[in-house]
């Protein structure tokens, strides 16, 4: 795909960027909350989306409430730009709002996520709005809401550790390797959303402001600029992020986080960039993978 | 036994709307003392018990806890985040049903550790050895560290739970009929278990029983309650051989003699 920047013009039927006014306010509320108290997770009024849970509809009510006319806006699904849950809440916010869209990260005022952080460093310009279905990082292990807010409330997060002691004890390694639990400021301890362990360390000290919204959940938390975000772990097994044995096939990159695509019926994979902006602007650069020019235009784009 | 009670009941009372849970008990509790609470179903046992954990709130008297720093406090004026770090390091709970006391969807070693997580372990490696001792204490067979308790008999997960309560060394353990579902020789054994485990640790611990052999063996004191009152206290031997009240004599003939 190639890096566009395009403006729309908005349906009138709409009030700007879908949601009143009103609704508007009181999810700006609930994020001012959130930024106030980093990590910990605000309730607030989720609306009915256009879409259904699951899909983003967290992620897209705290978009709608922080876009303002002046906005860049970039959605990512996976790391990826051009994939179905980012072209269409790009083209829902193309439609309700009329605001610029863009594919690059440098350019963008706010990225919406689904489960990646993109490689580009983010810088104090920006906000990054992540999508989450679970904000509660210990509801697998309790189950009453109730219970899990006074938790919180004490900091009570023992039972954090049980699960990564229950890791180790069945793999001889913390197996968790996306919504791994981080500590925020050094006191909430807070679920990534479904993000790989690989981008946790993108989140400490991070420039831009980032944004959570559970819309099933009716959960919005945040970490402001320069937070501490700490992975947790156990002193005899740190925190390590993914390392990957491979490098991108299309443009070399050896730090980056790869996805693998079956290529054939008979084995055949490689292992190219998630976050394709980057792996696009790589390639721009001159840097060759080494399937760069075999490997089909569906994957590679047509940046191949 | 040294000094200041660990734990002392004063007159303490709960109404459930105008119905009695139980009425007046009063009684002191010094550390290393087993006290067992014996009676029939429906007399105020278990009550009694959660009144003393803090789980319940009386409608009169009050409870009061030596904690770790000497300093006497009355346990309902203690904040929630207090009342449970006092759950997890100085006492104990043991429930008659293991499933409510242990954690059915992790590792029996996690069960063991979750205490010592809870307050500030952070290396695996010595929270896995401790979890192993303990689990030997209890004899359990340390191979089976990585199973969850549903694969454990109920005998098991009883020991497991008692592990699981005794790992941050409190000294003081609530029991509510700790034999109660396990068949005779399986109640034999946990209850040798524990008379060992109460005398190498010096613990103190509240039984409640309906069982006077578990009061026999465990106890050093009793407290035989009806209908919400306390009707007889005093060393267990002296009650269960000499009893003075019609109803603890009742209660005494009524074990069957095989």
């Amino acid at each position: 795909m190639n890096a566009m920047i395009s403006t729309a013009t908005p349906s009138t039927a709409y009030n700007f960027a879908y949601l009143d006014e009103q609704t508007k306010r009181m999810i700006r509320r609930a994020i001012l909350k959130a930024i106030a108290i980093p990590g910990y997770q605000v309730p607030f009024a989720s609306r009915e989306m256009p879409m259904p849970y699951g899909w983003g509809t967290g992620g897209v009510q705290v978009t709608a409430a922080i876009l303002g006319a002046n906005d860049r806006l970039k959605v990512i699904d996976q790391g990826a730009d051009d994939t179905t849950n980012a072209v269409s809440i790009r083209k829902f916010f193309e439609k309700t709002s009329g605001v610029a869209t863009t594919t690059l990260t440098a350019d963008a005022t706010i990225i919406q996520t689904r489960h990646r952080i993109p490689e580009k460093e983010l810088t104090e310009t920006q906000v990054l709005v992540y999508q989450v279905p679970i904000p509660e990082p210990l509801r697998f292990l309790e189950p009453r809401e109730t219970e899990t807010r006074v938790m919180h409330a004490l900091e009570d997060y023992g039972l954090m550790h049980v699960k990564l002691y229950e890791d180790i004890a069945t793999h001889g390694h913390i197996a968790t390797t996306y919504a791994y639990p981080v500590k925020v400021e050094g006191r909430y301890v807070m679920d990534p959303s479904p993000t790989p362990k690989f981008d946790n360390p993108k989140m400490d000290d991070c420039a831009a402001l980032q944004l959570f919204g559970a819309g099933r959940e009716k959960r919005i938390y945040a970490v402001p600029p320069h937070t501490s975000v700490v992975s947790l772990d156990f002193e005899d097994h740190p925190f390590e992020a993914t390392k990957f044995d491979h490098a991108c096939a299309l443009c070399a990159a050896t730090h980056t986080y790869l996805d693998e695509v079956i290529t054939d019926d008979a084995g055949g994979r490689m292992f190219v960039c998630s976050d394709t902006d980057h792996c696009e602007e790589r390639r721009a650069e001159g840097h060759r993978g080494d399937l760069l020019g075999e490997a089909p235009a569906a994957i590679a784009g047509s940046a191949a | 036994m040294t000094g200041q009670p660990l734990l002392t009941a004063e007159s303490v009372t709960k109404f459930y709307g105008s119905r009695l849970g139980c009425r007046d008990i009063g009684f002191e509790l010094y550390a290393g003392e087993v006290l067992a609470v014996v009676g029939e179903s429906g007399s105020g046992k278990s009550t009694l018990l959660k009144l003393l954990s803090g789980q319940l709130e009386p409608s009169g008297g009050r409870v009061l806890y030596r904690m770790r720093d000497d300093v006497t406090r009355d346990i309902l004026t203690l904040t929630e985040a207090e009342r449970r770090f006092l759950f997890r390091t100085d006492w104990g709970f043991v429930h008659q049903h293991a499933e409510l006391g242990l954690r059915m969807g992790v590792s029996a070693g996690a069960n063991v550790g979750e205490r010592l997580m809870a307050v500030g372990w952070r290396h695996y490696g010595r929270i896995r050895d401790e979890a192993e001792t303990w689990l030997e204490r209890v004899e359990i067979d340390a191979t089976r560290i990585d199973d969850r308790p549903t694969a454990y008999s109920g005998g098991m997960r009883q020991r497991l739970q008692i592990a699981r309560n005794l790992v941050t060394s409190p000294r003081l353990v609530f029991m509510d009929e700790p034999t109660g579902g396990l068949d005779v020789s399986v109640q034999a054994r946990l209850l040798d278990l524990m008379r060992g485990l109460v005398a190498d640790l010096g613990l103190a611990a509240i039984v409640v029983t309906h069982d006077l052999a578990v009061a026999r063996l465990l106890s050093h004191r009793i407290l035989v309650m009806k209908d919400g009152r306390a009707i007889e206290t005093g060393l267990t031997d002296q009650v269960l051989d000499d009893p003075r009240e019609p109803y603890t004599q009742l209660l005494v003939s009524s074990i069957l003699q095989p």
